[in-house]
């Protein structure tokens, strides 16, 4: 019954399926980059100056760069580096966040407002400023601009996870379970995790596509991947200098990017209108 | 009476609200519960009910005073300590649709308290949950069930088959029907008094239904603004009530065909209370004195105790 509720709702909206859509296609690329890229040998950089620049045709659906690398097998590789620090930067943040914000809302007094405050004084800053400046100080490279991101990343959760345990914790279950004698930690585990999860999951799913857009731009501003490593935001780096003549360079890598965090939004939103309860009560 | 299976002297429960200012959520509420005893409280929402039934169960702490449970005095017992007696008092909630754990299916909330006390596990636990829903009227289709597909009556149900299962001797019912639909609560309210008479329970009915109190009840303690203002056999309180406010209260059920006189005014801010008597500026006997002093618990020629200064009393209540 629930399950058929949710494909319901999911057919139900547009916006959902496209999402839906957009990501398998971003996950099945990720997947199966190294067996379907036409030019394997392109993706560390092989160089291939007499094919330099040229515009997309049948050899080249999205044409080559500038040291004649095809960007179809470029692009497609790179969905593998995306979508993993687009999945590892939430994953880690939530890992952080979560735990933080839920003690933070069931303990209260002196370590709730240790915890917030800290939250708050990170959340202050603009995310991707902090980690700008995170990267310049660790150095620039993949590792660390995902080390800097996870570091500005896990308060959004701590802040909602704390939410969502404020609210719980004064309901009624949750008194019940105490008058049978249950354990802090029984009670945080068993009954508030899971009752705080959906809201986790979607913002879970949004945050995919902004870690996406995060790395490309750390990366485009040189302080993430480096090329030749073929990472979106590295590749629409260098591409701005070939800017408006050889528009393809910079589109093809630019497409992706708002493919994937198009669709995991859209997606996002449809786990929002699926997981609330109002509309499995029905 | 004999030892009192549950034992309240001077209970007070006070909330601090900004500026040094204190709510007084229940004043020095002396209570004494003999095992298999009923008693009902009454009095209108925000009297206090609530947060008595929860400072009984220790699931708020107390500002001052004492109770004792089964003789042991639990009012500052350690939660590690406390939790093998929490198997012997449990609380039936309000609104069944949030005293059940929406994630929960009905099995699993009933098996619940059985795991936590560590009473049974495996193919033994699974046998007790499924007697326990039997035990209050459902088939074992309803062990996989979760919330959101049972009806009000069926949630409730499930509730008080949790509470009974670690087989508790005392049972705080907080409003149990209000959420129900009214065919419902008289089935629910005809199952728990057989429930009571079964199983021998000793319950506090907290209700701002008179008849259903005088029904299900031995003894009724009457609450305005947190404290007690008449106590006695529900039949005495309630067939001839002597506190004016108790008057009030069963003046205002309404009846077929006559308009219900209510109570006058609302019920007073418990963050700021009238001097003397918490009742005087809606009682319609109020006195000068009652202005400036607050009467205690006495006891009438009736022999049930009353708060008011015009019921010529006795001798000071004591439990």
């Amino acid at each position: 019954m629930r399950v058929g509720l949710a494909i319901h709702l999911l057919r139900r909206s547009f916006g959902t399926m496209l999402g839906l859509a957009l990501v398998a296609m971003i996950v099945a690329l990720a997947l199966a980059g190294p067996f379907i890229v036409p030019y394997p040998d392109d993706v560390q950089g092989a160089v291939n100056l007499t094919n330099k620049l040229q515009p997309p045709s049948a050899a080249h659906w999205f044409g080559t760069d500038e040291v004649g690398n095809d960007i179809l097998t470029r692009v497609i590789i790179g969905a593998r580096l995306s979508l993993l620090v687009g999945i590892a930067i939430p994953l880690a943040a939530a890992l952080i966040g979560v735990p933080l914000g839920i003690l933070a809302g069931t303990a209260g007094g002196g370590l709730r407002e240790a915890i917030m405050r800290v939250t708050d004084l990170f959340l202050s800053v603009p995310g991707l400023v902090l980690a700008i400046a995170l990267v310049a100080a660790l150095g620039p490279g993949i590792g660390n601009a995902m080390i800097a991101l996870i570091l500005v990343w896990w308060p959004g959760y701590v802040r909602l996870a704390e939410s969502k345990a404020l609210a719980i914790r004064e309901e009624p279950f949750i008194e019940a379970a105490r008058a049978a004698g249950a354990t802090q930690l029984r009670i945080l585990w068993r009954h508030v995790l899971p009752n705080s999860l959906s809201p986790l999951i979607v913002k879970m799913s949004m945050d995919i596509g902004q870690a996406i857009l995060a790395i490309a731009s750390l990366g485009f501003l040189g302080l993430g991947a480096k090329p030749p490593t073929p990472e979106w935001g590295a590749m629409i780096s260098i591409a701005r200098g070939y800017l408006p003549d050889w528009w393809w360079y910079a589109i093809c890598p630019g497409a992706l990017i708002y493919a994937s965090v198009l669709g995991f939004n859209l997606l996002g939103d449809g786990l929002r209108d699926m997981l609330d309860p109002r509309s499995n009560r029905g | 009476m004999s030892a009192p299976l549950l034992l309240a002297q001077g209970l007070t429960k006070t909330y601090a609200l900004k500026r040094n200012r204190v709510v007084t959520a229940v004043a020095d509420v002396d209570l004494a519960l003999a095992p298999g005893a009923a008693l009902g409280l009454v009095g209108e929402s925000g009297c206090g009910k609530s947060t008595l039934a929860r400072l009984l169960l220790r699931l708020t702490p107390s500002s001052a005073g004492r109770i004792t449970f089964g003789g042991t005095d639990i009012t500052h017992l350690p939660e590690r300590t406390l939790r093998p007696l929490r198997r012997r008092m449990q609380i039936i909630h309000q609104n069944p649709s949030a005293a059940l754990d929406p994630r929960l299916s009905a099995g699993a909330s009933v098996a619940e308290p059985l795991i936590i006390q560590g009473l049974a596990r495996g193919a033994a636990l699974r046998d007790r949950v499924a007697a326990l829903l039997a035990e209050v009227g459902l088939t074992s289709e309803f062990l996989n069930r979760f919330p959101h597909e049972l009806s009000g009556g069926q949630k409730q149900r499930v509730c008080i088959a949790r509470a009974l299962a670690t087989e508790p001797e005392l049972l705080v019912l907080d409003e149990p029907t209000s959420a129900l639909d009214v065919s419902v609560q008289a089935q629910i309210l005809e199952f728990l008094e057989t429930l009571r008479a079964t199983r021998g329970l000793a319950w506090v009915f907290i209700s701002h239904n008179l008849a259903v109190v005088r029904l299900l009840c031995e003894e009724v303690a009457v609450m305005y603004l947190g404290r007690i203002v008449e106590q006695g056999p529900a039949n005495t309180v309630l067939g001839a009530p002597l506190h004016p406010y108790t008057r009030a209260l069963l003046a205002s059920v309404p009846r077929l065909g006559q308009i219900a006189a209510a109570a006058p005014g609302e019920p007073p801010n418990p963050a700021a209370p009238p001097s003397g008597c918490a009742f005087h500026p809606r009682c319609p006997l109020a006195e000068p004195r009652c202005r400036t002093n607050a009467p205690p618990l006495r006891i009438a020629a009736t022999g049930h105790a009353v708060a008011c200064h015009l019921v010529p009393g006795t001798a000071p209540a004591a439990l």
